[in-house]
């Protein structure tokens, strides 16, 4: 029994002697927040010296590479190495990517979090002034902002969006005809009135899911019309004091329930999750999916040319300005990174070389942005990317875009809306319980 | 100690070293790092601040951080209690059969979703599950429509849903291993005991079963480690919905500490949920070894 005896003996002398050897050396973790690393000037003239260019972007975003193709071509001293890893991973990982000696020159960012207080990012500012960025719509770049007291919308500029998404409703036309709908509704009440059509024709109304939170483009189209916009983008850029818990949140989450309630739904809504959702619409399941262009060319290809429409979540009242969630696809240039100015030169080039605009609109679907004076890329006439890009002109004109609730915290999708959402659909949580809650968490959120 | 005594314990060390680094390095290392940060109120890059026990008063008075750790205990149920009694079924009956093609065809069948990646398994079996997944298509079939449901979104069914995979995983390597265990009993015992008019179930539980004594405390001991630090399966599957129904601490630890950016709360969590884990697990351990 002895030698059997000693081992973990030994070992807990050993786990003794580790514990009080780190404890002796430990300090606090991690490093004050290092002021950010700003040249004091910057040039836009690009450089004529050999450099590669480090990308760290998403799988299945492919626009980067072709970006990145015609650049060289254009400017053979700059290439690129392009590394990709999924949205989930990318996303946990940034912070360490950018913190790493190893930082790339341009990361896909698509939450500014605390980036900004622990220095992780390159401040824009003087790129926007020396580029002429003032030229783009403000919406464009306002969620790319943020003030060192963490307040998204104003501050310094950190991010730069290759293109800009905007988010509707697809309406399945064969579908549509079936019940008896002429014209895409312009209406909330319209629209319930044609959710009942396809009800009482045996068809599912709408196509959507709450296993991983998709459903939440639903409640926010309709929080967006039944209150001020601006009191909703306050609280998505956290100013102090901002509230989730307003009247239009409340309705908005009771016409939900109500929707849920009158089986508009799918009746297993909450194990559907976004893959599922848009196979489901694109196999003819479900009359209307609220979703976004970057689905565009995906159900042009599933329903056929003018198997589809693609309009904008309508307004309470008819005449109403329209609103929609639409963001850019943000990318950061980390602080460590050592070509700040050639970077930002490759940015600038992407939002007004006309090659580059093209390759944005072709790929991704979604608007290039940039100066709005600036002449559009060609799209296929009557497909449903041409349709998106006029709903994004459409929106612009009524500056009506807003960012995604889901964007509010680091926390709040997963965390709350989606778990909440899930009772709210199943009437285990009221309405008002229900606004309350995501605030409660936002609050919790934000104070770390 | 002699010159050669004290050589050969030299070298005994020398050939440990390589284990001992890695272990040190891998284990122990970021185990007690963790400890460190669950002290801490840190979002991983920044800043730190000391707060003392703060992390772990707010588990155990938080219910959302609680709530997880008792769909685990749950999970146990499916994870280890249901394999483990199937497990000695099966092995029992293949046990029984003539050796020869069916037996080991049954015995490679039961141990195949071990080898099965987790992650596959889950989307699986959230087909399965679906709407209008084969457990509902089943259910119409034989007249039992009724009870159709979405199983994975249903309130009351999705973590008993979620855990009957787990059931599923892992019946395979319990059957094996018990299998194994059932192999190695002395013939004569059980010719002993029928000789005595011992009928099967007394042979089961008189012969079989305390042969497989230790058999059982491993099964007990890795399933439920699997239990309590469940990730993939519900991951793939609810995401700990619907409402937080099906979360579990491996999905709470990776979302306070790569979502959230919480790592002093999630490295508090972690250890709350080592300990509770050595807390189910060494009272096992120390019952076998008492009846030893």
């Amino acid at each position: 029994m002895r030698p059997v005896l000693r081992v973990p003996r030994l070992v807990a002398v050993a786990a003794i002697a580790a514990v009080a050897l780190t404890t002796l050396a430990a300090c606090a973790p991690g490093s004050a927040g290092s002021s950010t690393n700003q040249s004091g000037s910057v040039s836009t003239t690009l450089t004529t010296q050999k450099v590669t260019l480090k990308i760290q972007d998403e799988t299945g975003f492919p626009v980067t590479s072709k970006l990145a193709a015609e650049f060289t071509k254009q400017h053979p001293n700059v290439k690129f190495k392009i590394v990709r890893d999924s949205f989930q991973n990318l996303l946990a990982n940034a912070p360490r990517l950018m913190a790493s000696a190893d930082a790339p020159d341009l990361i896909r960012l698509a939450t500014l979090g605390s980036n900004v207080k622990d220095g992780l990012l390159t401040n824009l500012d003087p790129y926007f002034k020396a580029y002429g960025w003032d030229k783009f719509s403000a919406g464009q770049l306002a969620t790319a902002r943020m003030t060192t007291a963490g307040v998204r919308g104003e501050g310094s500029l950190w991010q730069f969006g290759i293109g800009y998404s905007v988010t509707g409703i697809y309406m399945n036309q064969k579908l549509a005809d079936k019940v008896g709908i002429t014209s895409t509704p312009t209406t909330i009440d319209e629209l319930e009135a044609d959710m009942q059509k396809a009800k009482d024709a045996g068809v599912l109304p709408v196509q959507t899911g709450m296993q991983d939170g998709v459903g939440t483009f639903v409640l926010q189209a309709l929080i967006n019309q039944y209150g001020d916009k601006q009191a909703l983008i306050d609280w998505m850029f956290n100013k102090p004091g901002a509230t989730f818990d307003t009247a239009a949140a409340v309705k908005g989450a009771t016409v939900f329930q109500d929707w849920a309630k009158k089986g508009y739904l799918p009746p297993d809504v909450n194990a559907i999750n976004y893959t599922t959702m848009v196979a489901n619409f694109s196999a003819g399941q479900g009359l209307f999916m609220w979703d976004g262009n970057w689905d565009a060319a995906n159900i042009d290809k599933a329903l056929g040319k003018g198997g589809a429409q693609f309009f904008l979540a309508p307004p309470e009242k008819a005449g109403g300005k329209f609103v929609a969630m639409g963001t850019g696809n943000t990318f950061a240039v980390p602080s460590k990174s050592k070509n700040h100015d050639t970077t930002a030169f490759f940015l600038n080039w992407i939002a007004t070389n006309d090659k580059a605009r093209q390759i944005v609109v072709d790929v991704t679907g979604a608007s290039p942005g940039g100066d709005p004076a600036q002449k559009l890329p060609s799209v296929e006439k009557g497909s449903l990317i041409e349709k998106a890009l006029e709903l994004s002109a459409t929106v612009g004109k009524d500056d009506g875009f807003t960012d995604f609730i889901a964007n509010t915290t680091s926390g709040i999708y997963q965390g709350a809306l989606q778990p909440d959402e899930q009772l709210l659909l199943t009437d285990k949580m009221a309405p008002a319980d229900f606004t309350k809650a995501i605030q409660a968490f936002y609050v919790k959120d934000l104070a770390g | 100690m002699s010159r050669g005594a004290r050589r050969a314990l030299l070298a005994g060390w020398l050939f440990l070293l390589p284990a001992v680094a890695a272990y040190l390095l891998f284990v122990l290392y970021p185990l007690l790092t963790a400890v460190q940060y669950s002290f801490y109120k840190w979002n991983g890059i920044g800043a730190s601040t000391w707060v003392g026990f703060n992390n772990y008063v707010q588990i155990f008075t938080d219910p959302t951080l609680l709530a997880p750790i008792f769909n685990a205990l749950i999970l146990i149920i499916f994870f280890t209690v249901i394999p483990i009694v199937s497990g000695l079924v099966l092995a029992t009956l293949i046990r029984d059969m003539r050796p020869g093609p069916f037996a080991t065809t049954a015995r490679t069948v039961l141990f195949l979703p071990q080898i099965v990646p987790l992650v596959a398994a889950g989307i699986a079996w959230s087909w399965m599950y679906a709407q209008t997944g084969t457990i509902n298509q089943i259910l119409n079939a034989v007249g039992l429509g009724f009870l159709s449901r979405s199983w994975l979104a249903d309130f009351g069914t999705a973590l008993p849903a979620v855990g009957l995979i787990g059931s599923w995983v892992l019946t395979g390597l319990c059957t094996v291993l018990l299998l194994t265990g059932m192999g190695k009993i002395d013939p004569a015992l059980y010719e002993a005991a029928r000789i005595d008019g011992a009928g099967w179930l007394r042979l089961f539980s008189s012969v079989t079963l305390p042969g497989v004594r230790q058999e059982i405390t491993v099964l007990v001991t890795i399933t439920v480690i699997s239990a309590l630090s469940s990730f993939d399966i519900i991951y793939t599957t609810t995401k700990g919905g619907p409402g937080t129904t099906t979360l579990v601490p491996g999905i709470s630890i990776f979302r306070l500490a790569f979502v959230q950016g919480q790592v002093g709360l999630a490295s508090a969590l972690g250890v709350v949920l080592l300990i509770l884990v050595l807390a189910v697990v060494l009272p096992v351990q120390r019952i076998s070894r008492e009846k030893d």
